[in-house]
């Protein structure tokens, strides 16, 4: 197989199909969780990645997987299915089944898989940002080499809980890379509205941290600048803190159904020209790697596929009555009863 | 019987985090200024000449943290994710407020938002209540507001005994527990096995300091002290007092405050936070619902007054319930 790029790190033409055939999956399988959303199977909160597909496949294809640690917000499904995670599993945790990672406990926000590194799927905004940093202090403390790839949104880069960690992070030099998915908009807020400066890359500046900017929506680039940064800090055992640039084509969550609020059609129409999928599809063909053909079948595919997930999903029962008071401690309940 | 030795409370309180930290790798301690300059309290003293070295800019197993406590709350939390066992230093329980949406939010949660898949072995430990003309802002008793939580388990022990035992309890424990310690303590002394490294006291079990016939009262942590003075005074009038030391909040050991109620047939519940909503209001409603039948009074109450602490020395103790307020409390269960 020919290496399509000589430079640092060596992306096979392989490895490109699989990137294409990993986010066609996750388009197709969020718009499944809409579906189901607006069906009434899944409730509450959902969040969708649909736009970003390219930033977490470029990121998570660069670490070990199973080795290194991923946590990030509530935008959780990408991650954990680029990670491994069973994709019956995670809808139907989203459609809160037994089935689900959290046997329907945690929902589309909870999504968890430590055996496969994935440490959730976390609800409060910039919340989850020191447990991601504590553990890469576990792994600081063990010598493991392993990093820490630290997810957050654009809005939780204003959080006070977000300095005070990365002040630590710099000052015990622990492992870990803070990234930003910087889509523009804090649920229906622009950036330019909730960041004094909106060049969100220079706030690990103060902490004596490398930080810098990079571009999310081609996955090729993101990949490269991925490795680059993930060698760096396991090489040195310090943080990073990075701005991803990016996009969220969907709504803020299921439940945002008025875009307008806060963007217009032409501005969507614009971000749409970045579109990372039809993207890669365009260099796949140019560079003819793949026909258009044979793109065309992986489109059909990977739709079967995320109707079969939920289709299979479906198949999970509810939890029993019984098991909600399980698991809230390792070793006892609480009081039961009203 | 193991040899004993009399400790005071601070120093037994120590014995169990050394013996922890010598027994398990994995067992570290942060927090503010316990390293370098020997912990607010001085309950950390000589702990980083004894596992790190002072002139390292930092030591992962006695970590010095910023002033920064929900950020180290949260990196605890994640340490304990991983497989780590965090001992947590809050300077003062009245900081750990800076904290609550780490510690309620996250760490008492994640054991049932993975359905069981991920453990967080974790202690929050320090003074909480008030010390000496703190005021306002460093005198709370958090121990209620944590024992309303599902998911944490929270302990607040009377003696040194206790302290050492329940300690080494909580650093075993799979779950989060937070052990609350009344500053009023860190001084007093009692005896504790010396060289038992097996010793522990069990979460979840309350203790009857004083045997009694006539009525119960129920504390804990250094209301307890107060009610085994009281009980004494009380022994002057002939009145037989049972001192029940709740020791552990949440899990709450109802069976043996249960049963000493039904002895007695009279309770009154006693706690320094603030009266209305505390932690003994709970205690007592518990007790007025399942031993209603048993009771020759209603269930009292005696706690902190509704206010916020006060700085001049006399109002503070105002605020703090006493061997008086107890009494009379107890001529009214008669």
């Amino acid at each position: 197989m020919s290496n399509l790029t000589e430079e640092f790190p060596s992306i096979s033409s392989n490895d490109l199909k699989q990137y294409l055939r990993e986010m066609l999956f996750i388009r197709r399988f969020e718009e499944q969780c809409n579906i189901a959303y607006r069906a009434g199977l899944a409730g509450g909160y959902m969040h969708t990645y649909i736009g970003m597909e390219a930033l977490a496949s470029g990121w998570i294809n660069s670490i070990r997987k199973g080795y290194d640690y991923v946590i990030t917000a509530y935008r959780d499904h990408a991650h954990a299915l680029l990670l491994g995670t069973d994709a019956v599993a995670v809808m139907a945790e989203i459609i809160g089944r037994k089935g689900g990672t959290a046997g329907g406990k945690g929902g589309s926000m909870h999504i968890y898989d430590p055996e496969n590194g994935f440490y959730g799927g976390w609800g409060i905004v910039g919340g989850h940002v020191p447990l991601g940093a504590g553990l890469a202090y576990a792994a600081r403390y063990r010598n493991e080499d392993r990093v820490v790839l630290n997810f957050m949104g654009d809005g939780a880069a204003n959080q006070g809980v977000v300095y005070e960690t990365l002040n630590m992070a710099s000052l015990y030099d622990l492992p870990c890379i803070f990234i930003v998915e910087n889509n523009e908009f804090a649920m229906g807020t622009r950036l330019e509205y909730h960041a004094a400066d909106p060049e969100l890359w220079k706030r690990g500046q103060p902490y004596n941290m490398k930080c810098e900017r990079v571009d999310g929506m081609d996955v090729i680039q993101m990949r490269k600048d991925a490795q680059r940064i993930i060698d760096w800090v396991r090489e040195n055992q310090k943080p990073y803190w990075v701005e991803v640039m990016t996009y969220r084509y969907a709504g803020h969550g299921a439940a945002d159904n008025d875009r307008q609020l806060y963007r217009t059609k032409e501005e969507e129409e614009v971000a749409w020209a970045r579109d990372p999928i039809a993207r890669l599809r365009k260099y796949l063909i140019e560079n003819n790697i793949m026909s258009e053909e044979a793109i065309e079948a992986v489109e059909a595919e990977t739709e079967a596929e995320a109707l079969a997930v939920l289709e299979k999903a479906k198949e999970s029962p509810f939890p029993d009555t019984d098991e909600v008071y399980d698991n809230i401690y390792t070793d006892m309940t609480p009081e039961k009863g009203h | 019987m193991p040899n004993m030795i009399e400790l005071s409370y601070r120093e037994a309180l120590q014995k169990g985090i050394v013996e922890e930290m010598e027994r398990d790798q994995n067992v570290f301690l942060m927090g503010e200024d316990i390293g370098r300059y020997q912990g607010t309290f001085k309950v950390t003293r000589g702990l980083v000449e004894k596992f790190g070295q002072r002139d390292n800019r930092y030591n992962l197993r006695i970590l010095d943290t910023p002033i920064t406590e929900a950020g180290f709350a949260g990196i605890a939390t994640g340490a304990a994710m991983a497989g780590l066992r965090p001992i947590v230093e809050f300077m003062t329980m009245s900081f750990s407020i800076l904290a609550l949406d780490q510690i309620i939010n996250h760490t008492a949660k994640i054991h049932y938002m993975t359905n069981g898949v991920v453990k967080c072995p974790i202690v929050f430990r320090g003074p909480g209540g008030a010390a000496k003309q703190l005021s306002a802002q460093h005198s709370h008793s958090m121990e209620g507001w944590y024992a309303h939580v599902p998911g944490l388990k929270v302990l607040a022990p009377s003696t040194p005994a206790d302290v050492y035992g329940m300690m080494k309890s909580a650093v075993r424990d799979d779950n989060p527990v937070i052990l609350y310690e009344n500053p009023g303590l860190y001084a007093i002394k009692g005896m504790v096995p010396e060289d038992d490294a097996a010793f522990t006291v069990p979460i979840g079990k309350a203790a009857i300091l004083r045997e009694g016939k006539d009525i119960s009262l129920v504390g804990y942590s250094r209301m307890t002290q107060i009610n085994l003075e009281v009980a004494e005074l009380l022994a002057k009038d002939g009145i037989d007092a049972e001192v029940v030391d709740v020791r552990s909040l949440l899990p709450l050991d109802t069976e043996t405050i249960y049963a000493s109620v039904k002895k007695t047939h009279r309770a009154v519940v006693v706690y320094e936070d603030w009266r209305s909503g505390g932690f003994g209001a709970e205690i007592a409603a518990r007790i007025g619902e399942d031993c209603f039948d048993d009771l020759d009074a209603p269930v009292l109450r005696v706690g902190g007054l509704n206010v916020p602490m006060p700085y001049a020395r006399n109002l503070e103790l105002q605020c703090i319930p006493d061997a008086d307020d107890v009494l009379a409390a107890v001529r009214k269960a008669f």
